[in-house]
């Protein structure tokens, strides 16, 4: 069968986020949900596929099983291909021994036969730990015109941000010069967005030669930049000026959320010409009670609202009870806030039960931080759950009362 | 147990013809997100029924645009699988078997190639005007337990507002649950057992009798095939009690949409253990804004709702203006509704378009109806 593709996606999806804390006791970060009925990793195979770049080896390693099963044969992004589509790429055993996954650029080098069997001329890596709508293809259009051996999104920060991210300096055709990972301080705000398209036989080259020096990370920022950099490869940056937010922490998380609300919304996510796909349960349509306020928020199917929510996202089947408030907040899927109880400013992980007269989180003006918890935690009746509070399991609850 | 599942996408259209000049009565859309086929279809693939063709006779191309492979009833298969079941019109042949099928009966004399294609033991047969979720394992296992050629479901009705004006099917039975009579329905007084035309038979019983029918010129299924062969085949009745509402016009479908906010009946149709699929949009989920007031409705994905909605059913798509208050009222998928515009007791079809200021109101006994695309 004819198998050879242009541009094969290779999408880092092994990190474990652990500034996410309770969110990714058991999940790996891009199977963390978003936005009411969508996983971080949505959005980076939404865009593949939209782009026209239908074949994706996902790099698995932290916590699979919940990621494994979300993606399953790829069907909900069309990404079951006969030829193609979505594949896991788990750390195996091979002759020599069996390794994990030692960093980003080692998970590429030890699935080089993975990509060697679409015989593709480029290669896109992509990380599953942001949220952003963009056509990949535009940036490999760029890539082909100029003729690069690597070209890296990046998009503008402001100065005093900069030095969180990986930094470029670039001449007046964007081709970059210098490259500075978290740079005291920085020369330019151009940060790069952890997007890279390699032309294959560069990649290859590198990554072999990266692999045999035992003192290497094994990184993209650390090791594959800076050496193509060293030997005065063709690298230019790409610029991109849409949305873009890294949700690897529970602020940034919150924050990506909110974005979702409010009458011109910074992420519009009801975008006919952009579509996030994503795996549906199915569920009902939601209910909305008599009594029943609902403000500024973005409610999911399911849902059975007989309470109050403001400025909110809720996954699906969530049940707000008679008399209970959720403001300021992210509820994932199939959480039950119980009658009278209050939640504000805070993040519950999917399956957590909030019982009768419970209170999470202080209201926003007064909160230390947001207060998380878990998934499939039971709070029991009339518990407080303090503000900034990070709850892993129902053991950290005595604690708190 | 091996069973194939067979649906009737047009019978009863013309009690909506509203609903159904564009559309089948398989197509129908209902409860925010579903189409009327999404029920039987559902029933049949959480019963473990994989095998289902679709009998259609005409405008079914909405129905075939919203089944797609079937992949979202799980239904896209190598073996078995959904099949729609064009009208079989002969070109060079007589009269007869150049016309469109009009009786269930003839339905199924145009699908017996199907029917005997099928190495399953059992069919299932159904219509699409009934909203129900039946456990069908259920009925089949009572078929098999009696020995029957056919089973029929019935449910009680009280009175003859609760049946189609187009008629319906009554069915005694004795103490053992074996039918003894069957006949049209007389509408008359007190409670009387119908047929909801979900019924389990013998696939080769059915295939038998179709053939049989079909060399005698025979056309009605119940009185033809069921009610001659009442004492020699064993026709079994199976009571169903669960929640059913059955579209008979546009003021029932009207009726039978605002009984979803009925926590008892939404919770009879919609349950976790049996979900009912439909084709998916990926919307992504409904925001409310910053002025809305929403009570007592059911709202589907994809929706923007910036106004007052009261007692409404608002499907995918939908989109509320500002100061626009909405109440009773159904709203098909991408109706879109501007500013300041009042609405009571009006079905918009999809693509509805309502600009500003417009006042328009009907009555729980006539709801408005607005048909697709129109712009008021």
């Amino acid at each position: 069968m004819f198998k050879k593709k242009e541009c094969v996606a290779m999408l880092l999806a092994g990190g474990q986020g652990s500034r996410l804390y309770a969110l990714t006791e058991k999940t790996a970060k891009p199977a963390v949900s978003f936005g009411g009925k969508y996983r971080i990793i949505d959005f980076p195979l939404s865009n593949c596929i939209n782009s026209g770049v239908d074949t994706v080896g996902v790099l698995t390693q932290y916590q699979p099983l919940v990621l494994n099963d979300y993606i399953g044969n790829g069907l909900p992004w069309d990404l079951d291909r006969a030829v193609g589509g979505v594949k896991i790429l788990p750390p195996y055993q091979g002759k020599k021994g069996a390794d994990w996954y030692k960093g980003t650029a080692n998970a590429i080098y030890q699935n080089l036969q993975f990509i060697d069997m679409y015989s593709p001329d480029y290669v896109i890596i992509l990380s599953g730990d942001h949220i952003y709508k963009m056509d990949y293809n535009k940036m490999l259009k760029a890539h082909k015109k100029m003729n690069a051996d690597c070209t890296i999104a990046v998009i503008d920060v402001p100065i005093e941000e900069a030095s969180r991210f990986g930094i470029m300096s670039v001449d007046e055709n964007d081709r970059i010069f210098k490259f500075a990972e978290k740079p005291k301080n920085p020369d330019s705000t151009k940060a790069s967005m952890g997007i890279y398209i390699f032309s294959k036989e560069c990649l290859f080259k590198y990554l072999i030669a990266d692999a045999a020096d035992p003192n290497s990370s094994n990184d993209f920022g650390k090791n594959i930049i800076p050496a193509m950099l060293a030997n005065g490869e063709k690298m230019y940056a790409y610029s991109f000026n849409d949305y873009w937010k890294d949700v690897g922490t529970i602020d940034s998380l919150w924050e990506a959320n909110m974005d979702l609300l409010g009458e011109e919304p910074a992420l519009n996510l009801n975008d006919e010409a952009w579509r996030i796909y994503s795996r549906h349960t199915a569920h009902s349509p939601q209910y909305v009670g008599a009594d029943a306020s609902i403000v500024n928020s973005s409610i999911t199917e399911g849902c059975d609202i007989y309470g109050t929510v403001r400025n909110s996202v809720l996954g699906s089947g969530v049940v707000v009870m008679p008399g209970a408030e959720v403001i300021d907040s992210v509820i994932m899927a199939d959480c039950v806030i119980g009658e009278g109880a209050c939640v504000s400013y805070a993040i519950l992980d999917s399956d957590v039960k909030v019982g009768n007269g419970c209170t999470v989180g202080k209201s926003r003006e007064k909160a230390k931080g947001i207060a998380v918890v878990g998934t499939g935690i039971s709070i029991p009746d009339g518990t407080t759950v303090e503000d900034g509070a990070m709850i892993y399991d129902s053991s950290d609850l005595v604690k708190e009362a | 147990m091996s069973v194939a599942g067979l649906i009737f996408s047009n019978i009863h259209n013309s009690a909506i013809p509203e609903l159904t000049s564009v559309r089948t009565m398989a197509s129908v859309p209902y409860g925010c997100r579903y189409r009327l086929v999404d029920f039987p279809l559902s029933n049949m693939v959480n019963s473990g029924i994989t095998k289902i063709g679709i009998i259609t006779h005409n405008n079914y191309q909405s129905l075939m645009d919203h089944i797609g492979t079937g992949k979202d009833w799980d239904l896209a298969r190598r073996s078995g699988g959904i099949r729609i079941l064009p009208p079989f019109i002969a070109a060079y042949s007589n009269a007869s078997a150049a016309k469109l099928y009009s009786t269930r009966l003839e339905a199924l004399m145009g699908v017996t190639n199907f029917i005997s294609k099928c190495t399953e033991e059992y069919i299932v047969l159904s219509d699409c005007d009934g909203i129900c979720n039946i456990d069908l394992t259920k009925v089949i296992d009572d078929h098999i337990k009696k020995n029957a050629d056919v089973t029929i479901v019935t449910r009680t009705v009280k009175s003859a507002k609760e049946v189609s004006p187009e008629g319906a099917t009554e069915v005694k039975c004795d103490e053992n649950g074996m039918a003894t009579e069957v006949s049209a329905y007389l509408k008359h007084e007190g409670d009387a057992e119908i047929s909801t035309n979900i019924l389990v038979a013998n696939r080769l019983f059915l295939l038998n009798a179709v053939n049989d029918a079909s060399a005698h010129g025979y056309n009605h299924f119940y009185k033809d095939i069921i009610a001659r062969r009442i004492n020699r085949a064993r026709i079994n009745c199976y009571h169903y009690d669960g929640i059913y509402l059955q579209v008979t016009s546009l003021e029932s479908y009207f009726d039978c949409s605002m009984k979803l906010l009925d926590p008892e009946v939404r919770h009879g149709l919609f349950t976790k253990d049996s979900p009912i699929y439909t084709k998916l949009r990926n919307s992504a989920p409904t925001v409310y804004s910053e002025d809305s007031k929403i009570t007592n409705s059911y709202v589907a994905d994809g929706c923007v709702i910036e106004g007052t909605v009261e007692n409404s059913i608002i499907f995918r798509g939908v989109h509320v203006g500002k100061g626009t208050v909405i109440k009773n009222s159904i709203l098909l998928q991408d109706t879109f509704i501007g500013h300041n515009a009042s609405l009571n007791c009006v079905i918009t079809d999809k693509n509805v378009v309502i600009r500003n200021n417009r006042i328009l109101s009907g009555h729980e006994s006539m709801p408005f109806f607005i048909s697709k695309g129109a712009m008021v």
